[in-house]
């Protein structure tokens, strides 16, 4: 195998494989959020003992996405230096904005949420857990801009020629609102939420099955299904634009998620199929014309196939970007089934009377995971042959000094680590949910005001 | 290029990325120094009071190397690009390590068996000495420059990293980092784990001593590139004159028992070096080991105008929010290390 394909396969190992934590890392750092301040609102200590449950599990997610996102940022430049050349001025500053607003208050203020219960009054460490959230969100704003730049360049100008050529940036507000950031933003932080509230729910719906933690796993799963149904709903309308900015900004991408080839024909969506990339044809259960309609609201209007693009340009694997793409689409529409299913047996005051619906969201868990990777790698491939959409191509993003046998040591070193990294993490992952929340009295452990004031006036 | 308060951009961002890495020395240092003498502790006891010296600071002191990775990628991404590319299987192993320490500190307490923990204990040990050693091989080689081609691209040989000067600047960072980390520890234990590192500093000192002035004496034979500003220039001479102060001042105050103060010059000594490391640099930021034509600049391998300007307003908001919250969750664990059902 070439350096091309292994780079690319180690990027995906690697991606993937830290895309399972920072989305988690978001979306239980918002319930988090919503247990603290439950917990100073009403004083239910409920509450803080669901808050200092998740923290324990939080832990473990923001851990291993903190080792495995280092990973992410050098290998732009072990892998990927001629990319890291060209873009550096503007990918790089993303990068390092990320390093200075985002991660350095989350990392920050990890230290106090984790150890600093017994610490600092409940306040305090209310507003560390929302640094973190808050740290952890902004730290998607920064990858999702830099992202999105590669798949919709704005705000640049490309200087030099041949090895010496490189884009650097004309307008930082329009590098960072390029026009698909805010769109693909919204939709990596719902889909974060999703991942988060779908934990939250599995792992209480199992304490619900077997009779354990019963107060606390009510509230928590209610206020998470709240949470995960205004999510589920929102992804339609985020995925929505996306595509439409998809459709206007990227259209190989958009014909390659619908398997669609002519360009001068009305297009079709399909609910599921299987795409014959050598004959042109797809089979499949498909709504006609839905996909013109869906894009113009005009079921006859035409939309741009892969065949208006040259063969060089197109993406390589249509059929597994048709099949990404139309995994997230369906898992997208169960979740939001699921949720509304939960809010009605909710309204008939049935919510936990069906073993069933338990049952069902204990395994649901995997289901906004599975989205989440198949979404980011339609997008992805979808983007190929391109590296930065339309101006330079994957094959000359290379570093080239780096040989197949040293990407194929890292490559296995990296599967062997995070095979382990992998097992451990569903082991203690496991471990914590089966030891539970904290059952009984809290005990204060916090250190009197009083007291306090006392002890450093004695050592002064 | 534009300038602020008479500095050229390049140059201010070349204090920035040296600041945050003398930051990341500074403050990992003491992480991965304590890491190194974490086997020399038998007992269950003492391994979790030093594993919870660093607990809940470690993660945050990383993040001074995210921080800096992503100021060199966008104020020099041609040093980034060539510099990582080159060192390919170092930064490789560098990486598989930074990911052993965070996992070796999370999972060690997660279980009670005797053999889990001493398997992480290993690990989380093991390293943080090879960290510290890799930084120094990544350090040593930059110093004494490397083969680069007109392109500014690496035209030599991974294999040609491992080299005796490499080698002692790594065995050299080893030593700083165990004698920074000694007295971190020192100043968060009690009893008998405070005697013992008490007279394990004194080795880590004169193991960092004699291994600095061994490399220092082979720096001013072997490469005189690393010199000549100095030479030329003898009013310079303050600043490795207040390095070699900071660094004599440390075994003094360990004596005089006042182990905050060491502690500060400890760290000051650790910038001091870099410091001077910077002088000699400056403006180069990887010399050429053929054609100085080739020698990758900060002006050569910077980024645009824009874009450094942009950089070092993000940084001048960023600093201060940073510092803050560093300095407040330092406060939050200051004093001896206290352990409760939280810890690790």
């Amino acid at each position: 195998m070439d350096v091309e394909i292994l780079s690319r396969i180690q990027f995906a190992l690697t991606i993937s494989f830290h895309y399972i934590y920072p989305p988690l890392s978001i979306g239980l750092g918002l319930v988090m959020v919503i247990f603290e301040g439950l917990f100073l609102k009403t004083g239910n200590s409920d509450y803080e003992r669901l808050a200092r449950f998740w923290t324990k599990i939080f832990a473990l997610t923001f851990g291993i996405g903190v080792a495995t996102g280092i990973v992410m940022e050098f290998e732009f430049g072990t892998n990927w230096a001629t990319y890291s050349r060209y873009v550096g001025d503007i990918f790089g500053s993303a990068l390092a904005a990320e390093g200075i607003f985002a991660f350095a208050l989350e990392s920050g203020f990890l230290g106090i949420l984790l150890f600093g219960w017994n610490r600092v009054k409940p306040l305090v460490h209310f507003i560390a857990t929302l640094g973190v959230w808050l740290g952890s969100m902004f730290s998607a704003v920064w990858i999702v801009v830099a992202n999105s730049w590669q798949q919709t360049p704005a705000g640049y100008h490309i200087v030099g020629e041949g090895i010496e050529a490189r884009a650097e940036i004309t307008d930082f507000w329009a590098m960072v609102f390029n026009p698909s950031s805010m769109d693909r933003l919204s939709h990596v932080w719902i889909g974060s939420f999703l991942a988060g509230t779908f934990l939250i729910m599995s792992v209480h719906a199992y304490y619900l099955l077997k009779n354990r933690h019963i107060d606390v796993s009510r509230k928590a799963f209610r206020i998470a299904l709240v949470v995960a149904t205004i999510a589920a709903l929102s992804q339609l309308f985020t995925g929505h634009r996306s595509a439409d900015g998809v459709a206007v900004n990227q259209p190989a991408k958009l014909a390659a998620m619908e398997g669609h080839f002519d360009s001068l024909a009305a297009a079709d969506m399909y609910i599921f199929g299987w795409v014959d990339k050598e004959n042109q044809t797809v089979t499949g259960l498909k709504i006609p014309k839905g996909l013109s309609f869906l894009i113009h609201q005009d079921f006859n209007e035409p939309v741009i196939g892969l065949n208006h693009f040259p063969e060089k340009d197109r993406p390589g694997q249509v059929n597994a970007v048709f099949q990404f793409y139309h995994i997230m689409v369906a898992i997208g529409m169960t979740l939001i089934g699921l949720t509304l299913f939960g809010m009605y047996l909710w309204w008939r005051g049935k919510l936990f009377d069906h073993r069933w619906y338990l049952q069902v969201m204990v395994v649901a868990v995997l289901l906004p995971q599975i989205a989440n990777q198949a979404g980011w790698f339609a997008a992805e491939m979808g983007r190929q042959p391109w590296v930065v959409y339309g101006l330079l191509r994957t094959s000359d993003a290379l570093s080239k000094v780096v040989t197949a046998n040293q990407v194929m040591f890292s490559l296995i070193l990296f599967t062997v680590v995070y095979s382990l990294l992998f097992t451990l993490f569903i082991y203690l992952l496991n471990k914590k949910i089966k030891h539970g929340p904290e059952d009984g009295e809290m005990i204060d452990q916090r250190p009197k005001q009083k007291e306090m004031v006392e002890a450093i006036n004695e050592h002064s | 290029m534009a300038t602020f308060l008479g500095i050229d951009y390049a140059t201010l961002w070349f204090l920035v990325v040296g600041g945050v890495f003398s930051g990341y020395a500074i403050l990992d240092g003491f992480d991965l120094g304590a890491g190194a003498w974490h086997l020399f502790f038998k007992d269950e006891k003492s391994r979790r009071v030093a594993l919870n010296a660093i607990g809940p600071v470690w993660d945050g002191n990383e993040v001074w190397l995210v921080i800096g990775g992503g100021a060199l990628f966008a104020g020099f991404p041609i040093v980034y690009a060539t510099l990582l590319s080159a060192m390919y299987i170092p930064f490789m192993l560098f990486l598989v390590l930074i990911i052993f320490r965070a996992i070796s500190i999370e999972f060690r307490s997660k279980e009670p068996m005797k053999w889990w923990r001493s398997m992480w204990d290993t690990s989380y040990s093991v390293s943080s000495i090879l960290l510290a050693i890799l930084l120094g091989v990544v350090l040593g080689n930059v110093l004494q420059g490397m083969a680069l081609d007109s392109d500014m691209e690496f035209s030599g040989s991974w294999l040609e990293f491992i080299n005796p000067y490499a080698l002692m600047v790594a065995v050299c960072t080893l030593a700083l980092f165990m004698m920074h980390g000694a007295i971190y520890l020192i100043m968060k234990t009690e009893g008998k784990q405070f005697d013992k590192m008490n007279r394990h500093v004194k080795e880590a000192i004169i193991f960092f001593i004699v291994s600095f002035a061994i490399t220092t004496v082979f720096t001013l034979i072997y490469f005189p590139h690393l010199s000549d500003r100095f030479k030329a220039n003898p009013t310079l001479f303050i600043v490795p004159l207040m390095a070699f102060l900071s660094i004599a001042n440390i075994p003094r105050l360990i004596h005089k028992q006042k182990y905050n103060f060491a502690f500060f010059f400890s760290s000051l000594s650790i910038a001091m070096m870099l410091i001077v490391v910077a002088i000699e640099l400056y403006p180069v930021i990887i010399f050429s080991k053929g054609n100085p034509a080739n020698h990758m600049t900060i002006y050569n391998a910077c980024a645009s105008e824009k874009t450094l300007g942009i950089m070092l307003i993000i940084a001048a908001i960023g600093t201060p929010l940073v510092i803050s919250y560093t300095t407040f969750v330092f406060w939050t664990f200051r004093g001896k290390v206290k352990m409760d059902e939280l810890s690790y």
